[in-house]
């Protein structure tokens, strides 16, 4: 329409002739804009690499651990899982191609590790040999243990590549020994090197067969386990699931009404739980960011009320000139739009900056990513912004009597 | 000059304006009655206070009447409401100043085309038109100038010619020399003559005498009537 083509360039008129002003004015937006767009931007990047990364985890892995309630948890009562949950899953449960447990160290002492005179602490990790499988990791150098290191619980280990790093090892570490615990364990196999996680290396890890974990534990009876497995057929994962779950509660004695003391998870769940994360960091940076566009729409209203009073003779001119209401009300309204809009325009363009700065300052944190639904969300709350605190202004203006506002000084 | 049937512009029957304070109720305008024809040049002069102001806000479609008819080119402006009103402004009036009263921050063809866009012109046609009306009161060259860049007698004509560019029925003149001084003053009137002599109605408000000669009739108002209403032979200028 003509009018609003009008309007929207003599809006440009008005914004350029008092430029530090329009400035000034839409800095609320640009400051909400640009903190919206700077953590969307920077949460985004972390959450398409994370996902990239599960991804890896193959989507027909399941993951069983023990689950205590909290109040439990305070009584004392953990639940636990066993080998014989393993042995029961395995052996009654068909369409499975591959099981391992995951024993993670415990206490203190069991994650120092230490080479001559170097130490250093790290996460130590007894798994079977199905871990290689169900989560295709493989060893770059060397071997990884076989079935017999499991069984005679031989004090053999492979590593991630940090692992080498840290004790100042020679960079042709397999068949050396080194103290893990209380215990000397020799270095058969080097894993291929994943990376960074949110700036935490996923390299600094112990492996060893879970027979020779469970032994440097000690004699611990009762150690509670992780169970991960592959289902052979992703369409019947949910069934592999239920089935599991039967079985479980029939070993673990559990009667109808009780809840599981246990939980089974897809690589899936494990990616929406972390998205659930994402997504509240992303609402409550917008109900921030929600805030400050509100405090710059006020400002915005403000310098519009001003900017009416200030120009009440130049709307009696353009009443006389034959200016509707509804034109003097577009005129304005339009004004207040375009200063939101160029607000929005400047804080998409300063946020997306300042989020790849901050990402890329930070080492190992992944690239700036800025979907564009954030986008066209921002230029949408500006434009409801610019109308709901221009529409008082100009209704203001469009009411003005033409008579008295020709006579104001 | 087309047929006789509409050769009345304007037409004030019995028209009272009546503003209320408080108790006292002041009637602006007290009972008048007018009619104005084709290509009249009307003064209309009088105290301040005598309800010259009131009469051409009517008349300029800014007010409305509290009693009585106005007939404008033979419409009831009376029935008009708000957007009507500002359509009959836009296209049937136009209106200098005194203090010129142009959009400061527009240039003078800008100025010039703010009427046309209110009737919906495109804007080619609005730049030619208006710079046809600039070049006519002989601002051709300067029509990129801002108000501040102009002399008062440039900026009443860059008025002029904004008030003429939508050929309204009537041209309003509210004490358009008022702001100027003598020579220039001359010059402006002798613009307005000539706008005149092409067949434009015109009404002016002035209290100077030496203006009120450039009219054809002189109407004198008092307390809100109608004291005297005088054809008068044209005084030329030279």
């Amino acid at each position: 329409m003509n009018m609003l083509w009008e309007s929207i360039r003599s809006a440009l008129d008005s914004v350029r002739a008092h430029g530090f002003r329009s400035l000034l004015t839409s800095l609320g937006i640009i400051i909400g804009v640009t903190s919206v767009i700077a953590v969307v931007s920077i949460v985004q990047g972390l959450s398409y690499t994370i996902n990239a990364q599960f991804a890896g985890l193959g989507g027909n892995s399941l993951t069983v651990r023990s689950y205590t309630p909290f109040k439990q948890q305070l009584q004392g009562n953990l639940a636990k899982l066993q080998d014989s949950d393993m042995e029961a899953i395995a052996s009654r449960i068909d369409g499975i191609s591959h099981i391992t447990p995951i024993l993670y160290t415990q206490s203190g002492t069991q994650g120092v590790i230490s080479y001559r005179s170097q130490s250093s602490f790290t996460r130590v990790v007894g798994i079977g040999s199905s871990y290689l499988e169900v989560n295709s990791v493989y060893p770059e150098q060397g071997r990884f243990f076989s079935r017999d290191d499991d069984i005679r619980r031989r004090l053999v280990c492979a590593v991630g590549v940090d692992i080498i790093e840290n004790l100042k090892m020679s960079e042709d570490a397999v068949g050396e020994f080194f103290r893990v615990g209380n215990e000397w364990c020799k270095i058969v196999g080097v894993m291929e090197k994943r990376g960074e996680l949110l700036g935490f290396s996923q390299d600094d890890y112990v492996l060893l067969p879970y027979g020779t974990a469970k032994r440097i534990m000690g004699g611990q009876r009762d150690l509670d386990i992780q169970i991960q497995l592959l289902v052979d057929d992703m369409n019947r994962q949910d069934e592999v699931k239920e089935r599991i779950r039967r079985v479980l509660r029939q070993e673990h004695g559990l009667k109808s009404g009780q809840p599981d003391d246990f939980k089974v998870q897809t690589a899936e769940q494990l990616t929406e739980s972390f998205n659930a994360v994402i997504n509240t960091i992303t609402a409550v940076s917008a109900g921030i960011v929600g805030i400050s566009l509100l405090v710059g729409g006020i400002g915005i209203m403000n310098i519009m009320l001003v900017s009416v009073t200030e120009r009440t003779r130049e709307i009696g001119i353009l009443k006389a000139l034959g200016a509707t209401r509804q034109d003097i009300l577009l005129q304005f309204l339009i004004e207040a739009l375009v200063l939101c809009m160029i607000g929005g325009l400047v804080g998409v363009a300063i946020g997306y900056g300042l989020g790849a700065l901050v990402s890329s300052l930070l080492p190992g944190f992944p690239e700036a990513h800025v979907p564009l639904w954030a986008v066209l969300l921002s230029f949408g709350f500006c434009a409801a912004v610019g109308v709901i605190f221009g529409i008082v202004p100009a209704a203001k203006a469009a009411q003005l009597d033409p008579i008295d506002a020709l006579r104001y000084e | 000059m087309p047929g006789e049937k509409s050769s009345t512009v304007i037409e004030l029957q019995d028209v009272y304006r009546t503003y209320r304070m408080g108790e006292q109720v002041l009637n602006a305008l007290d009972g008048v009655n007018l009619t104005i024809k084709r290509n009249e040049y009307v003064a209309v002069v009088g105290a301040s206070g005598s309800g010259k102001s009131t009469m051409m806000n009517i008349i300029g479609c800014l007010d409305r009447a509290s009693k009585g008819e106005y007939l404008l080119n033979g419409t009831n402006v009376g029935h008009m409401n708000e957007t009507e009103l500002a359509r009959a402004r836009n296209r049937e009036i136009g209106f200098v100043f005194q203090s010129f009263n142009l959009l400061a921050r527009a240039s003078a063809l800008k100025n010039v085309m703010q009427p046309l866009v209110y009737r919906g012109i495109p804007q080619s046609e609005r730049i030619r038109r208006a710079s046809e009306a600039l070049e006519r009161v002989g601002l051709g060259g300067r029509l990129d100038s801002r108000p501040n860049q102009l002399s008062g007698g440039q900026r009443q004509r860059v008025a002029i010619s904004r008030a003429l560019v939508g050929n309204p029925a009537i041209l309003l003149a509210d004490e358009p020399t008022g702001n100027l001084d003598s020579t220039t003053s001359q010059e402006i009137m002798a613009l307005i003559d000539q706008v005149h002599e092409q067949g434009q109605t015109i009404i002016m408000v002035t209290h100077e005498a030496d203006i009120a000669r450039h009219c054809n009739r002189v109407i004198r108002l008092e307390d809100g009537k109608i004291e005297s209403d005088i054809q008068q032979v044209r005084h030329v200028s030279s």
